[in-house]
């Protein structure tokens, strides 16, 4: 356990001293985060949007005045024809625009009932189903506020269009999926990686003329990656929680149970493509093209896995982030305890044995 | 029971045949020299004996252990010394030291007094990072390494390329103390200089070995005399000589050209030139060994 010990101590060693590699293993999720995180939470804010307002009736009126007043909306003008609004969309004047007919103001006095149409460029489907449904809430706070006491509650039904993408999905949430992404770059990636630079320096050479087992030098090196993996969840998650708002609902241990499952099955990967290759370039290589990009692509971090075609949705099968990100999801954003997700924690770790028993069947002891 | 027994070995990458049925045996406490040029077969040789590589044929024991069926054993009392520097650049002196003794179960402490004489040469810059360090210095580093866990045989291949000669010269002279602490060295060097001070050398080319013997007994085994000649255009008296079929060989050797002549008595030299016998050095011998492979000859 000494010998273990100073093993993994000159492996912090190494990546003290690469100051560089180190500060861009700790701030790059948070930088990840922080840059998924405003890209979609600052576009709610300050959006541009238009009235056509054939009512000119005071609710109408007040109702404009409560969307322009929130933090989220800003009014930059008013139309009178679908053609100018459509204009205004195609230059990017507006992202929503609010048509309140004429007999808006009658049919709330008189039947308790008003229509009124929302229409959001969706062209960036998240965008447009949050800004909807902002100024649905705002539409819903309105309708409580105005209507007289104790009487049955004005009913303002309100028709949602989305422009340009109707079926757009909810926004994805990108936490789950950047925590897969970051631990399965700094698992596979820099564990593979330091282990072939010991080929390529030629120090494994000397390592393997002495006592030490080959699997020693390599479990050593997955245990500073294991750390610092788990110091990034640990940043993940308090940025998503105290920056981003994102609500974390399930059982926090749960959560880094799961995270570090996933970094397990990722390390055993990076083992396995350090087995096979000599050269730090082609490690990289491996563990940049063949992993990352079928993570970012095919692991529902983007898109969605049910659109795919069937043979796409096979090789996501394949994938670890896959099973990491829907456990995760489900138990970071549904709030699901362990039974939801057994399944995904089991395929982990299976992948991890598996991947753990061939590298280290194909672990060479000699050159 | 010698140190190392290399028996028939052959070892073949793809196309090109590294390694051609090598034998011979390094002695107990024996410097023993591998001279070669690059591409001889030398690495190729150290990587079998530290049981890196499997050989294609043949067998070899280190200490009596087989490389092949005893390796684990063998890679407990060697001591290797790659070509390549091969630490950790972005360790310190001290740190890698540290290290590789952990590696080999033991402290810098229990055999200090084995790396000694090397380690206070290097001790000034304990705390400077291995890459910052001179070639000579690296070198010396690398051989405290090598020894940190008192190993019985050490294999050093091609310690002292790249280092100036200064430190080549201390190197071997480290390398006499360390025979008296009875360690057997193999030792692999393109400088035929060196090969003067091991005890036994055999020379090497092609994966082939073209001799084995003593420096002494390879010199005083060479077989004709051989005139140093120097005149006032060396390049231009190489190609008259080279053209004489007298001449039997022509080659440089520093400022002079070494000849040997097919018959003594008739031949003379031009007028200008300064001729004089000389002994014959070790590189003679490989020249002229190169020169007479029975396979040149059938060409």
């Amino acid at each position: 356990m000494v010998r273990f010990s100073i093993f993994v101590k000159k492996e912090f060693l190494h990546i003290f001293r690469d100051v560089r590699t180190m500060l861009l293993l700790l701030a790059m999720p948070m930088i990840q985060l922080i840059i998924f995180g405003y890209a979609i939470t600052n576009e709610i804010k300050n959006t541009p949007f238009a009235v056509w307002n054939e009512s000119n009736c005071n609710p109408a009126t007040q109702l404009i005045q409560k969307i322009n007043g929130s933090q989220y909306f800003d009014l930059t003008g008013y139309y009178t024809s679908v053609g100018e609004i459509n204009k205004a969309f195609q230059q990017g004047k507006i992202k929503m625009a609010v048509i309140i007919p004429n007999q808006f103001g009658n049919d709330l006095f008189h039947t308790g009932k008003a229509d009124l149409q929302i229409i959001a460029d969706a062209s960036d489907p998240n965008e447009a189903s949050a800004v909807t449904s902002y100024v649905q809430q705002i539409i819903m706070q309105f309708q409580q506020e105005s209507s007289p006491e104790k009487t049955i509650p004005y009913a303002i039904r309100q028709e949602v269009k989305m422009l340009y993408n109707p079926q757009s999905e909810s926004a994805y949430n990108f936490v789950p999926g950047i925590m897969g992404l970051v631990l399965m770059l700094i698992c596979s990636m820099m564990t593979s990686i330091s282990i072939v630079r010991e080929k390529e320096q030629g120090t494994m050479e000397i390592l393997l003329v002495s006592p030490v087992k080959p699997i020693f030098i390599v479990l050593s090196k997955a245990v500073p990656y294991f750390l610092i993996a788990m110091i990034d969840v640990i940043s993940i998650l308090l940025l998503s929680r105290f920056l981003l708002h994102v609500p974390i609902e399930g059982n926090i241990f749960l959560i880094l149970l799961l995270c570090m499952t996933f970094t397990l099955s990722a390390l055993s990967l990076g083992l396995l493509i350090s087995s096979i290759t000599k050269t730090q370039q082609a490690a990289m290589l491996i563990s940049g093209i063949g992993l990352m990009l079928p993570t970012i692509l095919l692991s529902g971090l983007i898109f969605q896995i049910e659109n795919m075609p069937l043979i796409l949705r096979l090789v996501s099968d394949i994938l670890p982030a896959k099973w990491f990100i829907t456990a995760i999801k489900d138990v970071m954003i549904k709030g699901l305890g362990f039974t939801a997700i057994w399944q995904e924690c089991a395929i982990l770790t299976g992948m991890t044995v598996f991947l753990l028993f061939v590298s280290i069947k194909r672990f060479k002891n000699r050159l | 029971m010698p140190s190392v027994t290399i028996n028939n070995i052959s070892k073949a990458y793809s196309s090109i045949r590294a390694l051609d049925h090598i034998s011979f045996d390094v002695g107990k406490r024996e410097i023993f020299g591998l001279i070669g040029p690059d591409g001889a077969g030398k690495t190729t040789l150290f990587r079998i004996l530290t049981t890196l590589l499997l050989p294609d044929d043949g067998t070899a024991s280190v200490e009596g252990l087989d490389t092949v069926k005893q390796y684990r054993e063998i890679r407990n009392i060697v001591g290797y010394m790659p070509g390549r520097f091969s630490l950790y650049q972005d360790l310190t002196v001290e740190e890698n030291l540290n290290f590789f003794a952990n590696v080999f179960n033991t402290s810098m402490q229990e055999n200090y007094d084995l790396i000694k004489d090397i380690y206070i040469q290097i001790e000034p810059f304990k705390k400077r990072k291995t890459g910052r360090l001179s070639g000579g210095m690296k070198q010396k580093l690398a051989l405290c390494c090598a020894l940190i866990h008192k190993p019985s045989v050490l294999f050093l291949d091609e310690p002292t390329t790249g280092v100036d000669p200064v430190s080549r010269k201390e190197f071997w002279e480290m390398l006499k103390r360390l025979k008296q602490q009875n360690i057997s060295i193999l030792v692999s060097t393109p400088y035929m200089d060196e090969a003067m001070l091991c005890d036994k050398i055999a020379l090497i080319q092609s994966g082939k070995i073209l001799s084995i013997d003593t420096p002494e007994n390879i010199i005083a085994g060479y077989p004709q005399k051989i005139y140093a000649v120097k005149g006032e255009n060396n390049y231009r008296l190489l190609e008259y000589l080279r053209k004489n079929p007298d001449v039997q060989s022509c080659y440089i050797f520093g400022e002079y050209l070494h000849v040997t002549l097919n018959n003594e008595f008739d031949f003379r030299f031009p007028d200008k030139v300064e001729v004089n016998p000389t002994k014959a050095s070790i590189e003679d011998c490989f020249i002229r060994l190169m020169d007479h492979r029975p396979e040149r000859v059938s060409d």
